[in-house]
């Protein structure tokens, strides 16, 4: 990691960025590397302890005191929730609980987001969303309950963290509490979910939940279980034990199978200045173009024969080999290469082969590993749906846009297909297909909950449909244009001139327009929770921190920690 | 041979000798066959554009007609003359010769290689100039197409048709920018530009001016000196482009345009010299009667095109204009001789408006007023033809003069559109400007009368009665050559 100077008062964000070199993040940790939580397996619970190494913040100017969190201590919970689902069969009950007395949590650092850059901050609670959001999904998919003990005051995040859990238990000590401390202390939102959750899943009223998020203690266990904050407080005497009740019943309604866990071996990835590469995924960086331009290739063999074979490769199944690099590596050009404002998507490799995988993973869909992967996949899908970039595929020759892989090129906001060959470099190759299966039709939804075929033709189930009706067969670029599955068929004479100028042009844009439009037009349809929290929320979040009454110099998150109170301009907006 | 004291006379071909590729079906210097895309690009519009030019191009139907065929941007003659059957012109490409070492002259780009490609930030901008100015091409030949029916002698008619093919040029020059570097959407465009007809209702060309009908050939020389002299300036901001294909298409088309001015200017000087013959002789200014044009429905028809001539130059301030300049998408007239920066962040210049009922002035950015800059330079030019003019009213010894109308005239566009202004340049209210505006625009009367004196002269050497002779005929062959060949000899 890069050590970085960090000015004592930084004054204003621009500032703050100007001044700050951010360090290029690594995703990469495993509990036996991990600074601030301790994973302990028993059988088929687990109990994640959170025990933030005070020093060990992420980046230098600020201490990480209270157990409260920076993205360093995010990237070890994402870790331990992967690990968890892929390493751990076995385990059908996760309990997350503090090592700290009397603090189970205090959310994220001050200090941290006080000198950190608008766009830092903005990245940062989009990860630790989509990690809230994975606990949700281990909950609901894989049969491992996640169970919040909190044995103190859970504030801020720490709570947030809570309610991504399906149960949540405080300690009655008669001083712990639960809060949402955000807006009465620094004049901004909970930033991962807590306002939303608070009503639309913990279903609280909305004048208490406004009571509750607008004072700054929070409240004690009676009242927080009397109006569903928390489900349940318990004594000190007896909270372990209630806990491990908890834990053993959800275990036991958990349809979880499997015993030999996939261990997540550390990835093999390469990089230098102009390129990031994993096996079946190469990004080139195109620094000066401000671009990404992304390949995934197929397989280079057929599947195994069953999900014995499956389990046996592990980490080298091609579907999760490309998931895993594909995750990473969305992580990393999220957080390091935020000048890259376009990524172009493309695929290579032979469409038969993606299409038994294809097959596999839909056969085989009863096997734990094989479920496992599929909601990694989707999850890694969904990184795409709200990543901040413009996202392009590019449909040619030698492509294989088939199934799973078809999905990569429906979450894109534009899709180009070569119609024909390139006759000056190949004339012989077979002109680009696509296939759609029965994976573009529901089993890796959108945050909205809609296959993107159907988030694609909201509105129009008809088309859908007609397009479903084609499944398993190879359509051809005219095909695709008829159907609505690309943006624009081009022949050779125009592919090359009009995708130069589409990625020039979409580059000289102004990224923050371009990042709202996208946002608007990805989540056509139904709001649920997750649309919320990455629409609603965020986008409100985001006014709002670069608001001189949060983040001006006299903004109260600048000021938390000095005594004075934030000055606010009390003009409502 | 012209006076015009701005671009002086057709500058004498100059440069390497170039090699132009005769076996293909459109003439060019951009090696059309080593492109494939292009090639079949212009291949398929080019019966498209025979299909509008036969349908909407000329009417009067002609064998073959003396034309200057541009077939080469080198010394070996973009002044070629010849009779050619005009369905048979060689509508061809040419660039000038492209300058390796040519830099951005201005804007932000200042400095900066030319672009040999279109940039895709400055996509939609630029294909929109390019179709503006491809748009009134076409425009023109199709106002000008039932004028051949009245003529005033086969010396004139040939120089509508040679205008007639040239602009029919200037439209393939920008279908060529347009397919070459502007993909699908610039093919759809250059569609567009032979689907727009001048007047149709439906779809009408994009510019006002461009929808009016050319009535009577007063009206082509005002038009050809006014409204084309338009053409001529935007070209020059054109032709100062960093998109160096757009920058050197517009350099060729300036020099054909010169022949246009020609037209007008000298057309111009023809009636006038005639109007004074005939004052001088009848000792009257009350001359439709001997068959002239009065010298005060000539002011008319010049205050009329002078003024809907100025709208074309758009609004005063304009942050469209700004923005081309700063990108580096259209300069300024002769941007290169300026001795300022060339970036114009810091530069004032002073705009005169109507406020109250009078004229006041105000600073306003240079940035934000390049119309006005350019707009300037052209009223400027304008004035030299009208001296001319003028010229052949002292020679007759007449005291009468010819004037430019002041410039916030009969303006629809800009800070003058909503206000009268008369002619001489005092602000009016409506009662005042209806009970003059007769007197100093072109009534329905007056195009009556123009238009009874319009009927055909077609023997060669043989001229109206409305306009003078001109003093030497073309390419240096006799006035009374056989310039053109009607399709129906004896027609005269």
């Amino acid at each position: 990691m890069t050590v970085i100077e960090t000015p004592d008062h930084a004054e204003d964000d621009v500032d703050a960025a100007a001044l700050t070199v951010l360090p290029d993040v690594e995703f990469d940790t495993a509990p036996d590397r991990y600074r601030h939580f301790k994973l302990d397996i028993d059988g088929e619970v687990a109990t994640l302890t959170l025990t933030v190494d005070e020093d060990g913040g992420l980046v230098p100017g600020y201490q990480l005191k209270m157990n409260s969190y920076d993205l360093g201590v995010d990237i070890e919970l994402y870790d331990a929730v992967q690990r968890l689902r892929f390493e751990h069969p076995r385990v059908r009950a996760v309990v997350l609980t503090g090592g700290l007395e009397r603090m189970f949590c205090a959310g994220a650092n001050i200090r941290m987001l006080a000198q950190s850059s608008h766009a830092w901050k903005v990245n940062f609670c989009k990860f630790t969303n989509e990690t809230r959001n994975g606990i949700e999904d281990a909950t609901a998919n894989s049969g491992q309950t996640w169970i919040a003990a909190l044995n103190g005051t859970a504030a801020g995040g720490g709570y947030e963290i809570a309610l991504a859990c399906e149960q949540i238990v405080l300690i009655d000590d008669g001083s712990s509490t639960v809060s949402l401390p955000e807006l009465p202390l620094l004049g901004v939102l909970p930033g991962t979910g807590g306002l939303t959750r608070v009503v639309d899943k913990r279903l609280v009223r909305k004048d208490r939940a406004d009571l509750f998020a607008t004072r700054p203690e929070g409240y004690r266990g009676a009242t927080a279980v009397q109006w569903g904050l928390v489900d349940a407080t318990v004594p000190r005497n007896s909270f372990a034990q209630d806990i491990a009740r908890r834990a053993h019943e959800a275990a036991a309604a958990s349809p979880r199978t499997g015993t030999q866990g996939v261990e997540l071996a550390p990835l093999d990835r390469r990089e230098t200045d102009a390129e990031i590469s994993y096996p079946y995924v190469i990004a080139r960086l195109n620094r000066s173009a401000r671009r990404a331009e992304i390949t995934v290739q197929g397989p280079a063999a057929r599947p195994p024969a069953d999900a014995a074979g499956v389990l046996a490769l592990g980490v080298g199944y091609w579907p999760m080999a490309v998931t895993r690099a594909l995750d990473d590596l969305i992580l990393r050009l999220r957080t390091n290469e935020t000048e890259l404002g376009t990524w172009v998507l493309r695929t290579e490799g032979d469409t038969d082969l993606v299409l038994a995988y294809d097959a596999q993973l839909r056969e085989l869909g009863d096997d734990w590993f094989v479920n496992e992967m599929v909601h990694f996949y989707k999850r890694t899908l969904k990184r795409l749906d709200v990543t901040s970039r413009s996202l392009i595929a590019v449909i040619e020759p030698g492509s294989c846009f088939a199934g799973l892989l078809l999905e990569l090129a429906l979450a894109c906001d534009r899709q180009y297909m070569l119609d024909g060959v390139y006759e000056d470099v190949d004339p012989a190759a077979e002109p680009a297909t696509i296939v759609l299966t029965e994976s573009n039709d529901g089993p890796y939804p959108m945050g909205n909950g809609l296959a993107r075929l159907q988030s694609r033709f909201w509105g129009r189930d008809e088309l859908s449909s007609e397009a479903m009706a084609k499944a398993g067969q190879r359509l051809g670029a005219q095909a695709c244009d008829a159907a609505g599955l690309v943006t624009a068929a081009l022949d050779d004479i125009d592919f090359e001139d009009e995708l130069r100028i589409v990625l020039e042009e979409r580059a000289s844009l102004s990224p923050d327009a371009l990042t709202g439009m996208e946002a608007n037009h990805r989540f056509v349809g139904p709001e649920t929770m997750e649309t919320k929290i990455f629409g609603r929320l965020t986008a409100w979040q985001n006014w709002i921190f670069i608001r001189p009454n949060a983040s001006g110099p006299g903004g109260a998150l600048r000021r938390f920690g000095t005594g004075q109170r934030g000055d606010y301009d009390y003009r409502r907006v | 041979m012209t006076t015009e004291s701005r671009t002086g006379p057709a500058p004498a071909p100059t440069g390497p000798l170039s090699s132009i590729d005769y076996s293909e079906q459109i003439p060019n210097n951009v090696n059309l066959a080593g492109d494939r895309r292009l090639q079949r690009a212009l291949e398929g519009w080019q019966p498209k554009f025979l299909d509008w030019w036969k349908a909407l191009g000329p009417a009067l139907p002609t064998k073959d007609v003396y034309l200057r065929t541009a077939i080469a941007v080198g010394r070996d003659g973009w002044a070629h003359f010849a009779h050619v059957p005009m369905e048979q012109y060689r509508w061809g490409i040419f660039l000038a010769e492209r300058n390796p070492d040519r830099a951005v002259s201005f804007g932000k780009h200042k400095g900066e290689p030319a672009w040999q490609q279109v940039p895709g930030e400055h996509r939609a901008a630029l294909m929109r100039l390019i179709v503006v100015q491809g748009d009134t091409e076409p425009a023109s030949v199709e106002q000008q197409r039932l004028l051949g029916a009245t003529s005033p002698s086969i010396y004139d008619l040939r120089n509508l048709f040679q205008v007639n093919v040239e602009e029919g040029r200037h439209l393939w020059a920008m279908v060529y920018l347009l397919h070459a570097y502007f993909g699908r959407e610039g093919r759809a465009e250059a569609e567009q530009l032979l689907k727009r007809n001048s007047g149709d209702l439906d779809a009408p060309r994009i510019l006002g001016a461009f929808n009016e009908e050319t009535t009577d050939w007063l009206q082509f020389f005002m038009f050809t000196y006014f409204t084309d002299r338009d053409g001529k300036y935007q070209l020059g901001t054109l032709k100062e482009s960093a998109f160096d294909p757009l920058a050197r298409t517009c350099e060729f088309m300036l020099k054909e345009e010169a022949h246009h001015m020609f037209v007008g200017t000298t057309g111009v000087q023809r009636i006038v010299k005639r109007t004074a013959e005939l004052m001088k002789s009848r000792g009257t200014a009350d001359i439709f009667g001997c068959g002239g044009i009065p010298l005060q429905v000539i002011q008319k028809y010049l205050n009329f095109q002078f003024s809907v001539s100025m709208d074309l130059f758009g609004s005063e301030q304009s942050t469209n204009a700004g923005n081309y300049y700063s990108s580096g998408l259209k300069g300024r007239w002769q941007e290169t001789r300026r001795k300022d920066d060339h970036v114009l962040l810091d530069e004032v210049r002073t705009m005169t408006y109507v406020e109250n009922g009078e004229f006041r002035e105000k600073e306003v950015p240079v940035l934000s007023a390049l119309n006005l800059d350019l707009r300037d330079e052209y009223v400027a030019d304008c004035a030299n033809g009208v001296r001319r003019w003028n010229q052949e009213l002292e020679d007759a010894g007449l005291d009468d003069r010819l004037v430019l109308p002041h410039e916030g005239f009969n303006r629809r566009v800009g800070v003058y559109a909503g206000h009268h202004v008369s002619p001489n340049g005092e602000v009016l209210d409506d009662a005042a400007w209806q009970a003059c505006v007769d007197g100093w625009l072109p009534s329905a009367a007056d195009r009556q009368a123009v238009a009874s004196l319009m009927v055909p002269e077609y023997e060669y050497g043989k001229f109206a009665g409305w306009i003078a002779a001109p003093q030497t005929g073309i390419n240096d062959q006799p006035v009374e050559f056989d310039y053109v060949h009607l399709a129906e000899e004896g027609i005269a």
